[in-house]
């Protein structure tokens, strides 16, 4: 059995004390595994990773990351051990007064403040490069290149401090073909440069998560309805599994 | 009959109850934003301290907003002293004119004016600015990566306005106090020297600072309303304009019964020292 980077056990959530969002979930994603978390919307999967990430407090139940149940953890101490993860957003968010360059610099000055200033663009460049950004555009504002260019960016500076854990929200919504494959190549090439990273994305595109993932989860009504690797997912009795890859699959 | 009153008591018990929720509701708003305003200021203590923020804000807050007050100031000074010109012509004391010009820029209108203009001005920016960082996911990606945002992002922007609001009033009352000696002296030509010898053995140094005392407490009032408006934003840009309207509305209205209650408390703090208010 692999070594768990991230445990889940019966967490529910309610936000208005009638519905749960997330009712009972359990789930173990694998150190240095590539997880996807699939699943038709409204089913708690950005729910589900804002709770791993600590900016949701579960209603009840067990989040326990690098070994570390979040629940002990007070505001201050969570902000601390954020520095653990690398988060990529959908819209990239990156801080749009800030060029390129100095967005990726922002968490090195936060938290490596050791660093000289030559040391943080150094480190910062490299990053940049390994996302396959040229260096002609590190002093343009977000505002001023393409949204592939800001992919790349916000994949940059979720990686700048070399984080153990790698999350994808939704990162391909809303981009073209092509622009979607060359965001699934980098989370795959990103995902392989550092051996022993987590990377847990959260996607509606099933093609690509089954293509790059190692593991699936599937949700359901604020459960985990099916877990495991993606060709469990074609092999499946679970006539909603079934329908929902179906379905994904015809549309992708 | 029984009928009838008993929908009378449904109305009454349906007003009750809807006063007792927007009492409820009102009052938990308040505690949040103490709660929020109190939790930043705490954490601003907290290395990494953030004085580049606190110097970049100010520079919004008060260098961006001189020129607005020296316009809104120097015509305040002229319309309120040519309405006390009027006034004390019927009853031939056009000699204090200054002086009462003098009094009530700096004591009312000079913190209240400027705390009004600034909150419109810088304190929407503020919740505008949040709100959409908030609904850009900006301000979550600065969380996840381990940034205390409110010691990052709302702390600088009180400790700003809170610096700024007293210099911004005391532009406004000198540009007032200079619209008014014009108007006074140039257009309907009192003697200056009358105006400047009145004006100086009434104002008091007190009263100035009772003016920026007032507009230091409308600077915190208008940053943590608008901050905590920005921060909490959801949905949009819709969000961001609700966000913005209300934050600046609520700044608004604050500064204006704000002003009412420090003017008393101001005046019993005199009495109790054996001064005249």
């Amino acid at each position: 059995m692999s070594e768990i980077a991230i445990h889940l056990e019966d967490v529910r959530k309610t936000f208005d004390e009638k519905e749960y969002v997330v009712n009972g979930l359990n789930l173990d994603i694998p150190k240095g595994s590539l997880t996807a978390i699939i699943g038709f919307s409204g089913t708690g999967k950005s729910v589900i990773l804002k709770h791993i990430l600590g900016l949701y407090r579960p209603t009840s139940g067990r989040i326990e990351v690098l070994g570390e149940d979040l629940n002990k953890m007070d505001n201050d101490q969570l902000t601390d051990f954020r520095k653990n993860f690398g988060v990529l957003f959908q819209g990239s968010a990156l801080f749009d007064d800030m060029t390129v360059l100095e967005n990726v610099c922002f968490p090195l000055s936060e938290h490596r403040r050791e660093l000289s200033e030559g040391q943080m663009v150094e480190i910062a460049s490299r990053k940049l490069q390994q996302v396959g950004l040229d260096s002609k555009h590190f002093d343009k504002l977000p505002s001023q290149i393409s949204g592939g260019m800001q992919k790349r960016t916000g994949l940059a500076r979720a990686l700048a401090l070399d984080p153990e854990i790698l999350f994808y929200d939704e990162p391909t919504t809303g981009l073209d073909p092509i622009l979607t494959e060359m965001v699934d190549n980098l989370i795959v090439e990103t995902h392989h440069h550092r051996t022993g990273i987590t990377s847990v994305m959260v996607s509606h595109d099933l093609e690509a998560a089954f293509r790059i993932a190692d593991f699936v989860a599937m949700l359901n009504a604020g459960q985990v309805l099916l877990f495991g690797k993606p060709e469990v997912f074609f092999e499946t009795d679970n006539e909603l599994v079934r329908r929902f890859v179906a379905k994904g699959m015809k549309k992708t | 009959m029984s009928d009838r009153r008993v929908s009378w008591i449904d109305r009454i018990n349906g007003l009750i109850e809807l006063f007792e929720n927007t009492m409820t509701g009102f009052v938990s708003e308040v505690g949040s934003m103490v709660v929020f305003a109190t939790d930043a200021l705490r954490l601003s203590f907290k290395p990494p301290l953030r004085y580049l923020e606190v110097i970049k804000h100010f520079e919004f807050v008060g260098n961006g907003s001189v020129m607005i007050i020296c316009l809104t100031g120097a015509f305040t000074g002229l319309a309120v002293s040519y309405q006390i010109y009027l006034g004390f012509k019927m009853v031939n004391a056009v000699n204090l004119v200054g002086p009462t010009v003098a009094l009530g820029i700096t004591r009312e209108l000079g913190p209240v004016l400027t705390g009004l203009i600034v909150a419109a001005r810088a304190g929407g920016a503020m919740a505008a600015r949040l709100g959409t960082m908030r609904v850009n996911e900006q301000i979550d990606a600065l969380d996840v990566m381990g940034v205390n945002t409110k010691q990052y992002l709302i702390a600088p922007r009180i400790y700003a306005a809170v610096a700024a609001m007293p210099l911004l009033t005391a532009i406004f009352d000198a540009m007032a106090m200079l619209g008014a000696w014009f108007l006074c002296v140039k257009l309907v030509e009192l003697d200056p020297a009358v105006f400047w010898d009145k004006v100086q053995n009434t104002l008091k140094v007190r009263h100035l600072f009772e003016g920026f005392f007032k507009s230091t407490v409308f600077g915190a009032f208008f940053a943590a309303i608008c901050t905590y408006r920005g921060f909490h934003t959801s949905g949009g840009a819709k969000g961001v304009g609700e966000a913005t309207n209300r934050g600046v509305v609520q700044s608004m209205v604050m500064i204006i019964v704000l002003d009412y209650f420090l003017t008393n408390m101001i005046r019993i703090f005199y009495l109790a020292i054996g001064a005249t208010p």
